[in-house]
């Protein structure tokens, strides 16, 4: 079994959602791997923030960006060679806020990489304040007297912007979030996983998951509308039973596709060059 | 007449961009070396357009004011331009649509008898310019016939109708040089880069800089290249690096407010080793500024641009020859070193026409950078005496590539510890001295004119005018391209025997005299201009005589 292991620390909080996140994406990339994916095709990108540490604690090629950028050097680090299997694993804050542009752009372009967005619905990292996945009066650090804003639903605007997978897990589900890991990787295309992962030190939400999470049955991900209700039944903000698993599934050509692969032939530079200036004159 | 300037001008929407190029190609043939300058508003359609078009026997890289002939497709054009005309010179004009002296032509009624759509009255004044100059039918007919392969008989047919119907005044001679390719200094640099080995190229569109992103898209095919045009400047520099760590040599081009969303990307670069090329092309600023014309403002910028303290190339061309000689070594000091580079250019040189020799670019030679042996642990970062680390692309077998934007060790893995934070800045800076060895083995300074006590000072597209505008003085004058390792030895060097020195600068404050100010030098006066236009040659000849005098 390949060893998924680094020298890293690890700095996470004791409890922190994170921990399912890494031990669910470890035992996808096991699995993959004796499936016959060479582990050295597979390219992690992260942000900024707690769920970025990811990058140092997994043995595999990484890419650790900047804050809310995941998407860009993801999308190009598959441009540059359509074999590589990039999983960009990205904060609410950083893909959802300060990076949406760029989550929405690779979601409409159906780009062939999987996001996981480790959604704790808080900055940790920052220490505390709201995110736009935080509920309507949410009370951080910039705000004391709660939030004024209504929380985006990012499964909507995924859907809306393209997305050709999407699905929800909790930190509080390691069987469901490996399940649904494997079928995002799988995906040929954008595939988005938006996981309710705790942040246990500024906003708790086991026991308020727990109480209201249950699995999608007889679903049918391929169906646009079925897909926009289920993922319109909580949104972000009220107090409804909140569904797991996949809500969409469908097959679109992707970009590298419509693009084609980047080419290797030999090309006669100079020769083209002479040619470009010969038509120049 | 072997010496001379044609101004075109019209609304933007009446094609006096194509005719300028048009009446360079016929100038061309008759070879002479040529410089286009294109003067135009920030709109799609009305507003004042003009180009003027210069020919000479040799290479020149600026406009003059004075014209020889005015090309008038409206009244504004006589009215703002014929105080520029030479005292011997002709305005060609629409005699349907504008009042003036000169050689008045009805091109609408021509336009209306061939059936020709209204946009074509500039193919007629062509043809009228052409007769007027003495330059033979068969010249036009096969410039015509290169420009418009589309529409060519009604343009044709409309020209000779312009041509039968004016008369020959005076004669532009044949010279005996062969025709040069005109390329503007934005298609000079894409070429370079490609020269240079670039692979994939991203770029959002900004003035003036967008004429890259459309030359390369134009002959992606041909070189095999990927043409990116994303949402936005940041996600051009992210998807850089993404590139840079995938292998492929990468460029992006911008302006200055593009460059300034770059900026958190362009520090990620320098901290992560991942080499990107940046063409910023010089408008003037603050903020929007004047969008379609030219400055040199953004020099502080360039060497300055990101958090946290790196080493960087920072080059500025001044010319096609440059443009193409210059993004070939941005390119290799880029991949040699593994650090961001910047191509400074400016409306003027990117959107102006030359003819461009490339008998006179030296040989570049792309270089190989320093790549992985494959023996031991691979260690994406490993401190070596000069910095850079041995290069691995994903996806390797016996690799883990680790890329890091946060401090961290050798192997990519994040590091807090002081020692180690000490050691790896240190490794990143220590670039800087070899990159400043390694450049000098390029033209980072070069000095022309007289071994004469007083110099002139100057970078980027200003060298054009200023070769012009010094001629016939005892000048000596001192072009710094690298600008970013300062290329001190050289700059001493060319400094040899100089007492005086004068900065000529398209800025309002002096960005080169504060560089070299860092270093210790000091500059006695500055010519500044900062309306947003470059210094034509007669306009900077006096004012040079007023600092000389």
């Amino acid at each position: 079994m390949i060893n998924l292991n680094t020298t890293a620390a690890n700095t996470w909080c004791p409890g922190c959602g994170n921990f399912a996140i890494l031990n669910a994406i470890k035992s996808v990339l096991v699995s993959l791997n004796e499936e016959g994916l060479p582990v050295e095709n597979v390219v992690l990108v992260s942000g900024i923030g707690c769920h970025a540490k990811i990058a140092d604690y997994i043995n595999v090629n990484s890419f650790y960006s900047i804050h809310g950028r995941v998407f860009p050097p993801a999308t190009a680090i598959k441009l540059a060679n359509p074999a590589l299997r990039v999983i960009g694993h990205a904060g609410d804050g950083d893909a959802y806020g300060e990076g949406i542009e760029h989550l929405i752009f690779a979601a409409k372009r159906n780009v062939d990489i999987t996001a996981i967005i480790h959604n704790n619905r808080v900055y940790g990292l920052t220490t505390g304040q709201y995110t736009p996945t935080s509920p309507l009066g949410y009370k951080g650090r910039s705000t004391p007297l709660g939030t004024k804003e209504s929380p985006i639903n990012p499964l909507e605007l995924m859907l809306a912007s393209g997305a050709t997978f999407l699905a929800r897990g909790t930190s509080h589900g390691l069987e469901l979030l490996k399940k649904i890991f494997k079928e995002a990787i799988l995906h040929k295309g954008f595939s988005l996983v938006d996981v309710l992962q705790v942040c246990v030190t500024y906003y708790n939400m086991y026991e308020y998951y727990d109480k209201r999470v249950y699995e999608l049955k007889d679903h049918d991900p391929s169906d646009y509308n079925k897909a926009l209700a289920k993922i319109r039944e909580w949104d972000y903000n009220n107090d409804s039973p909140i569904a797991l698993g996949i809500f969409y599934k469908n097959n679109q050509p992707t970009l590298e596709e419509r693009l084609g692969l980047p080419e290797s032939r030999q090309i006669d530079v100079d020769g083209k060059i002479r040619k470009v200036l010969e038509e120049a004159v | 007449m072997n010496e001379f300037s044609i101004l075109i001008g019209g609304k933007a929407g009446f094609g006096i961009d194509k005719s300028s190029i048009v009446i360079a190609g016929i100038l061309n043939r008759l070879g002479y070396r040529l410089y286009v300058y294109r003067d135009y508003p920030s709109l799609i359609r009305g507003g004042h357009t003009f180009s003027i078009v210069r020919a000479s026997k040799k290479k020149i890289a600026a406009h003059l004011d004075k014209a020889d002939f005015i090309l008038a497709l409206n009244q504004d054009t006589v009215d703002f331009h014929k105080g520029q005309l030479n005292s011997a010179g002709i305005i060609i004009y629409d005699s349907d649509s504008v009042k003036s002296d000169g050689i008045g032509l009805p091109l609408g009624a021509i336009i209306k008898e061939a059936n020709a759509p209204d946009m074509m009255r500039n193919t007629a004044i062509i043809g009228a310019l052409c007769k007027t100059a003495g330059i033979d039918w068969q010249i036009l007919d096969e410039v015509l016939r290169k420009s418009f392969p589309k529409d060519i008989d009604i343009n044709l047919k409309v020209a000779r109708r312009a041509y039968d119907s004016a008369k020959e005044l005076t004669r532009i001679e044949k010279i005996g040089q062969k025709s040069l390719p005109l390329l503007t200094g934005n298609e000079a640099i894409g070429l370079g880069l490609i020269k240079g080995g670039l692979k994939t190229y991203i770029a959002y569109p900004m003035t003036p800089s967008s004429p890259i992103l459309h030359f390369l898209a134009g002959v992606a095919e041909d070189f095999s290249l990927q043409v990116i045009h994303p949402e936005s400047e940041i996600a051009v520099m992210l998807m850089a690096t993404g590139f840079a760590y995938g292998g492929r040599k990468v460029a992006v081009g911008t302006s200055g407010g593009g460059f300034c969303l770059m900026t958190e990307g362009f520090s990620f670069s320098a901290m992560a080793e991942l080499p990107v090329v940046v063409v910023l092309g010089q408008r003037p600023g603050p903020s929007t500024g004047l969008p379609t014309y030219s400055s040199q403002t953004e020099l502080g910028f360039a060497l300055n641009a990101g958090q946290g303290e790196f080493s960087r190339f920072v080059v500025a061309p001044s010319d096609a020859e440059e443009a193409y000689y210059w993004s070939q070594v941005a390119l290799n000091v880029s991949w040699k070193f593994q650090i961001p580079s910047i191509i400074l250019s400016d409306k003027d040189m990117g959107e102006g026409t030359y003819s461009f020799d490339l008998d006179l670019v030296k040989e570049v030679g792309e270089e190989i950078p320093s790549l992985w042996n494959g023996k031991g642990p691979y260690k994406r970062y490993l401190n070596t005496e000069t910095g850079v680390s041995p290069l691995a692309f994903v996806p390797r077998k016996d690799a883990v590539i680790k890329i890091n934007s946060y401090e961290h060790d050798e192997s990519g893995l994040t590091i807090e510890d002081p020692a180690l934070t000490i050691g790896m800045q240190d490794k990143r800076l220590r670039k800087t001295k070899y990159i400043a060895e390694y450049i000098e083995k390029y033209d980072a300074v070069k000095i022309y004119g007289k071994d004469a006590g007083t110099a002139i000072l100057c970078w980027g597209s200003t060298k054009g005018p200023v070769l012009e505008a010094a001629e016939g003085m005892n000048l000596k004058i001192i072009q710094v391209a690298a600008l970013s390792p300062f290329p001190l030895s050289r700059f001493k060097e060319a400094l040899k025997g100089v007492k005086r020195l004068i900065a000529v600068e398209n800025n309002a404050t002096g960005q080169l005299v504060s560089l070299v100010n860092r270093y210790g030098f000091n500059v006695d006066a500055s010519i500044l201009k900062y309306d947003g236009r470059p210094f034509s040659a007669e306009e900077l000849a006096s004012r040079l005589k007023e600092v000389i005098r």
